[in-house]
């Protein structure tokens, strides 16, 4: 049994079937990513995952129980954690703010109300914080404001709020859409050693088949809501299905 | 870092209570010190106060917290007339009541954000005031307003004088009490009534200081900075924006419950959407989201409120009389329009310039300032050392910690 387990899954937006019978395991631990063409249904695959979407039919299961119909903050609590593709931070509060609030709502759960008690007595939490930043390389910054952070610092302060919770699970919305070479290396590297050090298990929807081959284990191709291949990435670059997904059918045969 | 912050909102906090209690003395000299005008700089301070409990730091837009001002008022006065002329027990019976009409009219509207969360609350506030006015007169007594009755049953302390009406009092010190103290040609008016709102306002100026600086306070700056990031945070933001709320509705209830205490008599006129409108105004011309703003903001506008209004065209006429006749009628005919019954419209040309080139208030104006002066006097330090060649260790720690600066950054 794999950590996330989703059983033929269906989703329908009027005359468009989105996905269609989508079968996935990802293992406890892996790198996994999910790859395909534009409108494969990449994104809305993901959006079932963290409660945005609930499919028409079908299954998601992480660690034996089901998301289905879980709130977003549940699913969160439940031990997913999400990095979005533009960067989602809290623009008007500190680095390290940003940083102590996820590392709130892992303490203390999705509600608890501590109105009198004084920010400046949470030494554990901020000291956890400012670690999770010292990894991320963002702690000289931390009493900046966030709003005035270049985008791939942004990406770092968004892991670095995915991380001070311990997910289990954490889902990357194409963590390098947008960037330049040399960020994009940075970020696989951080990626990585994340996944080393922390024991986290990574879903990885990607369009850069340069991130994909350079940090996923296991590669879901996923064409036209249907996943047409499953399988190591060495033997995902040759695969006839992936090439016609991607290039459509070849007449010379 | 933070435990410098700790020790600034020390010192803000004993500058706050040495202004607030030295209040007679202050505003003497502006022709505003006298017992019921310094009242309502209290009350409506802590009106505003607990308004930007709600809209600054969740950013939710509240257009109808008149009415739990209004609710305040009944629920104190009832208790004044049923129970006792001590003020105590209406002051804590009104927050609770307004606080669980908070937790109605919140549980529903919070349900909605943006404009949509304003007009609901719009809607809610202006139900409270019609009704007020027609289905529920056995309660709120219509037009005529709920006031004190030589009848009331007052089972507490009954018993007392014969033929006259009680007035509020606070363990025997009642409301209308007032020593005056001539000082430098002045009379100060040290009033019982202005005291006691004054204390109240330290202390729920102290509550909302320890809101801000709690974790719950930095939730609700997220919730305004983005709510959907903080769902995927793992946070239900719903009950946390509830309970900002249900806490700036009591103090709202507090407020009302005051006013009634200073001058026993409810109408339903103070749930008016007027009266709504009035605690948002205060909030943004003081600072939204910053800790003294709305108190600032409440006392300038009841100052023009009170003020302003009176200066009538005789009065106008006084000013000028050492003029030439032409010029002075040509000046009384300029001004006029802007005072005395006009005084709205003094206010709302301070409101555009304030909102136009101070977004933040005037605690950004006063921030301002203060940065003005930092750098002028540390321009004037460089240039001394510059003389003297060699500059101290001293100086240059005192200059990364100047206060100026750092309170622009937390603003």
């Amino acid at each position: 049994m794999g950590i996330l387990e989703v059983k033929g899954v269906n989703k329908r937006f009027g005359g468009l079937l989105a996905l269609d019978d989508v079968n996935l395991s990802v293992q406890q631990n892996t790198v996994h990513a999910i790859i395909g063409p534009n409108g494969a249904g990449k994104s809305t695959l993901l959006n079932c995952f963290i409660g945005k979407l609930v499919p028409d039919s079908g299954t998601v299961d992480f660690n034996n129980s089901s998301l289905l119909g879980l709130e977003p903050y549940q699913i969160n609590q439940a031990g997913i954690s999400r990095v979005f593709q533009t960067p989602e931070v809290f623009s008007e509060l500190s680095i390290l703010e940003n940083v102590m609030i996820p590392a709130f709502a892992h303490r203390d759960g999705a509600f608890h109300l501590s109105p009198f008690k004084s920010l400046a007595k949470e030494t554990t939490i901020r000291e956890q914080a400012e670690k999770i930043l010292q990894d991320v390389g963002l702690i000289d910054e931390r009493h900046h404001t966030a709003s005035a952070m270049s985008r791939g610092n942004k990406r770092r302060l968004e892991m670095a709020m995915c991380l001070v919770q311990k997910p289990k699970l954490l889902l990357l919305d194409e963590p390098t859409a947008g960037m330049a070479r040399a960020d994009t290396n940075n970020t696989i590297d951080l990626l990585k050693t994340i996944n080393e050090a922390h024991e986290i298990t990574f879903v990885v929807i990607e369009h850069d088949m340069h991130v994909v081959f350079s940090l996923a284990d296991r590669i879901s191709v996923l064409s036209q809501g249907h996943v047409i291949v499953e399988d190591h990435p060495s033997n995902i670059k040759g695969h006839p299905k992936v090439q016609e997904a991607y290039l459509g059918t070849t007449e010379t045969q | 870092m933070l435990k410098k912050l700790r020790t600034s909102d020390r010192a803000l906090m004993v500058l706050f209570t040495v202004f607030v209690l030295a209040t007679p003395l202050l505003m003497a000299p502006l022709g505003a010190g006298y017992p019921d005008l310094m009242q309502r700089f209290a009350i409506y301070g802590i009106f505003a106060i607990g308004f930007n409990i709600l809209f600054g730091l969740t950013g939710y837009l509240s257009f109808g917290h008149a009415a739990f001002l209004g609710v305040g008022s009944y629920s104190a006065l009832w208790m004044l007339k049923l129970l006792s002329i001590n003020i105590v027990p209406a002051i804590l019976f009104s927050v609770v009541v307004s606080g669980l009409f908070a937790l109605l009219i919140g549980f529903i509207s919070l349900r909605r954000s943006g404009i949509y969360f304003s007009i609901l609350t719009l809607a809610f506030a202006q139900m409270s005031y019609n009704l007020a006015y027609s289905v529920l007169t056995p309660i709120t007594n219509g037009e005529t307003g709920l006031q004190l009755d030589l009848e009331d049953p007052r089972i507490l302390d009954n018993a007392s004088e014969g033929g006259q009406l009680a007035s509020p009092s606070l363990f025997g010190l009642e409301m209308g009490d007032t020593a005056v103290v001539p000082f430098l040609g002045m009379d100060l008016q040290f009033n019982v009534g202005f005291y006691v709102s004054a204390l109240v306002l330290i202390g729920m100026f102290y509550l909302s200081l320890r809101i801000f600086r709690s974790p719950f306070g930095m939730i609700l700056r997220a919730v305004k900075s983005n709510q959907t990031r903080l769902n995927y945070t793992g946070f239900n933001s719903r009950p946390y924006t509830l309970t900002a709320f249900v806490i700036s509705g009591m103090y709202a209830g507090l407020a009302g419950a005051l006013l009634v205490c200073m001058d026993p008599l409810a109408g339903a006129e103070r749930m008016q959407w007027t009266a709504s409108g009035e605690v948002v105004l205060m909030t943004i011309m003081g600072g939204v989201g910053t800790l003294i703003g709305p108190v600032l903001g409440a006392g300038i506008i009841k100052y023009f409120e009170n003020i302003f209004s009176r200066i009538n065209d005789s009065v106008i006429q006084d000013w000028f009389s050492a003029l030439p006749d032409g010029v002075a009628d040509v000046l009384v005919a300029v001004v006029s329009p802007f005072l005395g019954s006009g005084w709205h419209i003094s206010l709302g040309l301070i409101f555009m310039l304030v909102v136009i080139f101070l977004p933040g208030g005037l605690v950004e104006g006063a921030g301002r300032i203060m940065n003005l002066i930092t750098r002028l006097t540390q321009a004037r330090k460089t240039a001394s050392h510059r003389s003297d060649d060699r500059p101290s260790d001293d100086d240059v720690s005192s200059e990364k910690s100047s206060p100026g600066s750092v309170n622009t950054r937390e603003s």
